[in-house]
Parts: C-alpha cells; sequence; structure tokens
C-alpha cells in the first residue's frame, strides 16, 4: 500500500529522518511513537505526501510518488484517510459538512450519502454536534471528528498523527477502540503516538506492530511494551 | 462563441455544495464588481469614440473623396458664359461623372450657419458652384486646373483633398486611440482582477491546504474562485456597460449642421457592440483567475 524505501528527509538545518524502510502490508496495524521532534509527523507527511523525500523512494498503492502528477496525488489521498495533528477543519463549515468534505471535493453527490454519512456521525458520537461548528467542539469531539472525515471515503489505509494528543484517557480508549474496529473491517492503520499506554492497551486486543523513530532511524521496537 | 456559452453556462449552473467549501469574502467582492463596472463604463466611452471617427473617417474617405467643387467667381454679366463653359470642360474631362449647379436654395442653407437666415442671396456677388462628383479612378486635376483656367478664367477647382487628409488621418489615429483605450482596459481588468484573486487565495490558504489534503484536484479549488470571479465581473460589467449606454444615449445630439462632424455615440446596429464588454470582462476574469489560482496552487503540496 504505502512503502519507503532508504527515505531521507532534510530541511535547511540537516537530516531528519535518515535511511527508513518500511513496507504497510493491507490489514496492518502499526504504531510509530518517538520523542516529539524526532519526525513522527515528517513521517506522516512523507506517506501522504505533503512532503517529498530528500533521498530514497516512496511508493503510494505502487507508484513512486515522484512520478505522480499533482492530480494523480489528489487521487491517491483519496483513499488515504488522515487523521491530523490539528484536525485542519474548514471552521466556516458544520461538522456534518466537515466531515462530508472529501465527498463534497471528489465530486460526490453528498445527499446521495446521507446515510452513509448519518450512520458514520452516529458511529463516532457526534449526532448532537453535528450542526455545530468545529470551534465549538472540545478536544475529543474534533479527534473523533476528524476520525470520521478521515474514513468517510471508504480509504484502504488510514493515518493518524497523536490521535489522542489532547484528550482524557476515555476518549483515548473511545478512539482507539474506532482505529481498532477499522482495522478489523481490513483497512491498514497507522498511528503516531507518544502515549505508550494507549500502546499497550491496543497490543492487548490487536497484534499490533510498534515502530520507534530515533536517531533520525526507524526502528523495530521490541517486546518490551 | 458557442465555447464560451458553454463556459458561461458551466460557471452560472455552478455547485453550491463547491461554492461553500470556500467561504464568502465580503466587502472586498463589492470592490471587484464595482472595478468591474468602471472599466466597462469606460470601455463604453471608448468604443463609442473609436465607432464614431471610425464613421467620419470612412465617410471623409469616401463620401467626399467622390466629390469636388468648381467655383466660378465672375461679373454677374460673365457668371453664365462662363459656368456653361466650365461645365463643357468638365463634361469632356475623364474621370467625371456627373455635375450639377447647386441652386440658389442650397447655396443659402450653406450660408446659413454663417450669416444668419436672413441673407439677401440676390444682391451679393455669391459665386457660382459646380459640385463634381467623381468615377472610376478619377480625375487628373492638375489638367483640369489647367484647363479650366484656359476656359472660363473664374473658375477654381477645389477638390477638398488639401483639407480633407489631414483629417482623415486624424480620425483614424483616434480610432486607432480608441481601440488602444480599449485594450488598455482589458489588460487592466485582468490586472485588477489577478490582484484580487491572488488576495482571495491568501486570505483562503488554510481553505485550500485543507481541501487539498483531503483529495481536492486543483481545478476544483480553482473553479470555486474562478466561478465567484467571472461572476463578479460579469455582473459588474453589465452594471458598468449598461450605465454607459444610457450616459452615451442622453449626450446631446449634434446639430444638423454639426452633423457632417458626426455626434460621438452609436448608430443603428451599432449599439449592440457595448453588450460584448460584459463578456469580454467576463473571459478576462475567467483567465485572469484560473491562472492566479492554478499558480498559487502549485505552491501547494
Amino acid at each position: 500500500m504505502i512503502e519507503l524505501e532508504n527515505v531521507a528527509y532534510s530541511y535547511g538545518g540537516g537530516d531528519l529522518l535518515s535511511d527508513i524502510s518500511l513496507r504497510l502490508q493491507p490489514g496492518s496495524f502499526h504504531f510509530l511513537t518517538g520523542p516529539s521532534g524526532a519526525g513522527k509527523s515528517t513521517f506522516l507527511k512523507l506517506c501522504y505526501m505533503e512532503l517529498t523525500a530528500s533521498a530514497g523512494m516512496v511508493q503510494v498503492f505502487g507508484q513512486d510518488v515522484r512520478s505522480l502528477e499533482r492530480d494523480q496525488v489528489a487521487l491517491a489521498r483519496r483513499r488515504i484517510g488522515v487523521v491530523h495533528q490539528d484536525c485542519k477543519f474548514l471552521d466556516h463549515l458544520t461538522v456534518a459538512e466537515n466531515i462530508a468534505l472529501p465527498l463534497t471535493v471528489a465530486g460526490r453527490d453528498v445527499a446521495a450519502e446521507m446515510e452513509n454519512l448519518t450512520s458514520l456521525i452516529d458511529w463516532v458520537g457526534l449526532k448532537r454536534q453535528q450542526n455545530q461548528l468545529p470551534p465549538e467542539l472540545s478536544g475529543g469531539e474534533r479527534q473523533r471528528a476528524a476520525l470520521a472525515r478521515a474514513v468517510i471515503m471508504g480509504p484502504d489505509v488510514i493515518l493518524a498523527d497523536e490521535p489522542t494528543g489532547n484528550v482524557d484517557w476515555e476518549m483515548s480508549q473511545r478512539l482507539l477502540s474506532l482505529l481498532i474496529e477499522l482495522n478489523k473491517m481490513g483497512k491498514s492503520v497507522l498511528v503516531a503516538t507518544h502515549d505508550l499506554n494507549l500502546i499497550r492497551t491496543a497490543k492487548s486486543q490487536i497484534s499490533a506492530r510498534v515502530l520507534r523513530i530515533a536517531n533520525r532511524k526507524l526502528q523495530l521496537a521490541g517486546a518490551d511494551l | 462563441m458557442k465555447n464560451v456559452l458553454a463556459m458561461l453556462r458551466g460557471l452560472l449552473g455552478g455547485d453550491s455544495q463547491a461554492d461553500r467549501v470556500v467561504p464568502p469574502t465580503g466587502f472586498t467582492a463589492t470592490l471587484t464588481t464595482f472595478t468591474a463596472a468602471s472599466m466597462a463604463f469606460l470601455a463604453v466611452f471608448a468604443m463609442a469614440l473609436s465607432l464614431a471617427t471610425g464613421r467620419l473617417a470612412d465617410r471623409w474617405a469616401s463620401e467626399l473623396a467622390r466629390s469636388s467643387t468648381v467655383r466660378i467667381s465672375a461679373p454677374q454679366a460673365e457668371l453664365d458664359a462662363q459656368t456653361r463653359a466650365a461645365q463643357e470642360v468638365l463634361r469632356l474631362t475623364p474621370g467625371v461623372d456627373t455635375t450639377r449647379i447647386l441652386g440658389d436654395e442650397e447655396q443659402r442653407l450653406l450660408l446659413e450657419p454663417w450669416f444668419g437666415p436672413d441673407l439677401p442671396i440676390d444682391s451679393l456677388p455669391i459665386p457660382r458652384l459646380i459640385e463634381v462628383i467623381e468615377e472610376g479612378a478619377g480625375y487628373d486635376s492638375e489638367g483640369l486646373r489647367l484647363r479650366l483656367a484656359a476656359e472660363a478664367p473664374g473658375a477654381v477647382l477645389d477638390d477638398h483633398t488639401r483639407w480633407r487628409r489631414p483629417l482623415v488621418t486624424a480620425a483614424n489615429r483616434l480610432r486607432t486611440l480608441g481601440w488602444v483605450a480599449i485594450g488598455l482596459i482589458a489588460l487592466s481588468t485582468a490586472a485588477m482582477i489577478t490582484l484580487a484573486a491572488r488576495a482571495a487565495l491568501a486570505a483562503n490558504a488554510q481553505v485550500i491546504q485543507v481541501t487539498r489534503l483531503v483529495g481536492a484536484r486543483d481545478i476544483y479549488i480553482a473553479r470555486a474562485f474562478v466561478r465567484r470571479f467571472t461572476l463578479r465581473a460579469l455582473i459588474g460589467g453589465a452594471v458598468g456597460t449598461a450605465l454607459g449606454m444610457i450616459a452615451v444615449a442622453l449626450l446631446p445630439s449634434a446639430a444638423e449642421e454639426g452633423a457632417f462632424l458626426t455626434g460621438l455615440g452609436f448608430q443603428g446596429w451599432h449599439w449592440l457592440w457595448p453588450l460584448v464588454i460584459p463578456l469580454l470582462g467576463a473571459i478576462v476574469a475567467f483567465w485572469a483567475t484560473r491562472g492566479a489560482a492554478l499558480s498559487v496552487l502549485k505552491e501547494v503540496k
């Protein structure tokens, strides 16, 4: 699905990531951990093509990212659901419209998929808040709305950047169970987090692999968790 | 033209869902409409100028070029004889189609603007005028002058070219300037729309980034902006053009005597020409916004 081969990323000051290789298989569940500033977000951005690797090769759905036209990047992104760290909503649209945004920009008829949308909003528990504007939501509600938006297109891969960043433990568990449910439906999931409790909880329910970024490199974390 | 109409239909038909994605712009939108309106207003005048001077140049170049005048000033006793002699010369001159002696009434009308309506024309030693209409390539004016001098010493040929040529040149130059002005107005509109579009794009950087991240193609994002600016230019252009046309229609019409200078304005089907202005403005806005949007989008991953 997404494949990185000897990828490096550097900006002005020097390498942030180097020699990274990873292959996301269909149906896999990965955690990505590491100290803040280690490059977790950068790693995810390489995966959803917001950043371009300075060396090595990134393949998305079997295509070299470098060879993709801008329109092809847009089409590939419709198959990758992303939960951004800061959610990235359009503040003038309601929660329901924000969740439906990927459908809208893909030119799909939102009215025709209303049933889907309603059940998804139910699933993330935002029925009551769906007509509010994003700034009116709490942290946990925003994260759940972001998750709903990430999966509305029925993506093959879900990338989540600190989805439990500013929510309490109960909400974290709820978000995790949503992600696990999606994984059981066959989606590949990659979650960047520094919350080790979350990882432990997940590992008790599914077989998740834990990756750690340290010293610019990606390592498979041992059984110490 | 068909393409333009199809394009406009696509724009006007719109996509209300897509339009919601970019937040409404409020006050700055009014500025774009206003500028488009005043540009259209100016364009109507530039167009009226071009068409009017065009008419003038054409008329002077064709109508007056085909006619000239022979003026006979002689003592009353010789006047008729010299007129006959001059007519005979003209009749035998190759290139002259017809000749006609202007009647007293016509002469009085010609003089009226200068001397008033009650001119006692009979008591004045007014020269006789013969209007000469040319045919084909015209006559050899030097030869005609010499022959007239021999046959009718009081006859003077005035073939109009002396004063007509610089006027036709001036009129043509003025017409060109009018079209240049329209071109400049179009370019300024493009520049203004580009600036406005870039401002709107910068103000909506967050919207652009988010829509791009959730899988919007460039053209989808560009279209949301293009649709707005094209509509604003179209509406502003229509209002400005309408006001301009009304203003031109209300211009005091030139009186009969001044009519040979032709009034500034539109005549007949030329009234249809200004209707092109709003369409032209919309097309300019379409391409300017599209160019601005696509170049800004290139910077967004």
